[in-house]
């Protein structure tokens, strides 16, 4: 468990290092949602019914950024060869790599959204729910990204590969995270929405990380 | 004949999509057997390389 | 050669598959002939869709195959990764494209029958936008094999895309229709219609052997040459090391 936490502490320090991470997906984060306002115009009624599912997309766009680097620098400085030599089994390295990726792309996006959610007029009712969806669907789309990072690991280009393999694995985090925000909204109740993205969590945490380190042994051989 | 290509006025639609089927499963076909052709020429050329190299 | 013993497997498959060959090119001419003949001739128009109804005859089918031959990836991918048997990665490989070719005369089909049933070219219909993504799927499934120069590399991965889509494709679903029952237009009329008459039944039932047998017998072309790939591959090889 202290190699665990020492691992994830390991990267987020070098996450922090690197020209700081968080930033970039934050500001890639607020940048893609200033354009549309850009795009489909001021008015406040449209900004206010799409505002739910544009904070869903962006963010989720932010997170999948970043993902490429997730074995990436590990993969070409060898020490990911280490990490599958070390005593900790490869599931558990990647389930701590995708907490590192969480803490430095999920939880940055989940603070900035509110104030997000303030330029896009997300009504007042919305804001808990997007908090909790939030918190529950960006952990699953870091750890459903890493099975995409695992497998273009060794690939030249993985970055666009990366996506064309993760989006449609995203599409019910999306449905069920937008789902959540339009029901509380609504005046219905959000619960359902939210119980199936902590089901989606739990599943991930399950499976996730060992389809991603099978797919690791893999590019490593 | 003609009232059975009409389709009830819905030629426009009925045609184009069985056309489009048939038109995937032809290029499915087609690519299949060429790439299958092609597969088969390289390796017997390779294989008959062999045979004619193996005395010396 | 040291890696003759890696063909024993794929030589008796290419044996099998070979005889059966005939038999799957002449069931889906036979099936799709009969079909297609039931399915304009003799199936009466629907009462409430008129002719256009006729197009069921495709879009069904082909919509049956691309869950099918997803299906089929899936546990071939299944049997290359855990008794590492040779052809069932090459199966897998095969079988994409045909899968992704079904999937979208389905969606062209189904967008063919949109226009006059629901007066535009593509509605977010739940099925429709479920059969997208399974298109999606297939497209990440083929370029990830292209991604690689180790094809023994390839297919691992890909095989293990392969079942994460297969473990996503029923929980996708499930949103896509949980989505789509939450946006539901006030009219839409269903693709199905009222019960389905025997009438239809039979020729559309037809039609899908018919389908099925012309994926067999392409699956069985398309295999043999990635047989036949792997074998050049490895001649070369041997050729460069000689």
């Amino acid at each position: 468990m202290n190699r665990f936490f020492s691992l994830v502490r390991r990267d987020v320090a070098l996450a922090f290092r690197q020209g700081s991470a968080s930033t970039m997906v934050v500001m890639f984060f607020i940048l893609t949602v200033t354009l549309f306002p850009l795009g489909v115009g001021p008015e406040a009624n449209i900004l206010q019914r799409i505002s739910s599912g544009v904070l869903w997309v962006a963010a989720m766009l932010a997170s999948m950024l970043s993902l490429d680097r997730l074995f990436q620098a590990d993969f070409e400085d060898g020490s990911l060869d280490l990490l599958t030599l070390g005593s900790l089994p490869l599931e558990v390295t990647v389930l701590a790599k995708c907490l590192a990726h969480w803490l430095t792309t999920g939880l940055p996006l989940i603070i900035i959204a509110p104030l997000l959610g303030v330029l896009l007029h997300l009504e007042t009712s919305g804001y808990v729910t997007l908090l909790i969806s939030m918190l529950l669907g960006t952990p699953t789309l870091s750890l459903i990204g890493a099975i995409g990072a695992a497998l273009t690991v060794g690939v030249r280009r993985g970055g666009v590969l990366l996506s064309l393999l993760v989006i449609p694995l995203y599409i019910p985090i999306l449905i069920f995270g937008v789902g959540s925000i339009d029901a509380a909204i609504g005046g219905l109740t959000e619960r359902p929405h939210l119980f199936v993205l902590g089901a989606m969590l739990l599943g991930s945490v399950a499976l996730c990380p060992w389809a991603a380190a099978a797919a690791l042994k893999l590019n490593l051989e | 004949m003609t009232e059975f290509f009409h389709m009830g006025g819905y030629a426009a639609f009925v045609w184009p999509s069985f056309g489009i089927t048939a038109a995937i499963m032809i290029a499915i076909v087609i690519d299949s057997w060429r790439g299958f052709v092609r597969e088969r020429d390289t390796l017997d050329k390779l294989q008959s390389q062999r045979t004619k190299r193996k005395p010396s | 050669m040291v890696s003759l013993h890696k063909f024993a497997n794929p030589a008796r498959f290419v044996r099998m598959s070979s005889a059966l060959l005939p038999w799957m090119v002449g069931m889906s001419a036979v099936l799709i002939t009969v079909g297609l003949y039931l399915g304009l001739f003799v199936a009466p128009p629907d009462y409430q869709q008129g002719e256009s109804m006729r197009i069921i005859f495709v879009h069904v089918p082909s919509a049956w195959m691309s869950m099918f031959i997803y299906s089929g990836m899936a546990i071939a991918s299944a049997t290359g990764l855990i008794w590492k048997h040779p052809v069932a990665d090459l199966l897998a490989k095969a079988s994409a494209p045909v899968g992704a070719g079904f999937t979208f005369a389905t969606l062209a089909s189904g967008s063919l029958w949109g226009q006059p049933m629901w007066g535009t070219w593509w509605v977010w219909d739940a099925r429709l936008t479920s059969y997208l993504i399974l298109f999606f799927l297939y497209i990440g499934y083929m370029a990830l094999w292209e991604a690689f120069d180790d094809p023994q590399r390839a297919g691992k991965a890909a095989a293990i895309l392969a079942l994460v889509g297969a473990v996503n494709v029923p929980i996708i679903k499930f949103s896509v229709d949980w989505w789509n029952t939450l946006h539901q237009p006030a009219s839409v009329m269903k693709m199905d219609g009222p019960a389905i008459d025997s009438s239809m039944l039979v020729p559309l039932l037809i039609m899908a052997l018919g389908f099925t047998a012309f994926y067999g017998a392409v699956v069985i072309v398309r295999t043999q040459r990635e047989i036949m790939a792997r074998k050049v591959r490895t001649l070369r090889m041997a050729q460069v090391q000689a």
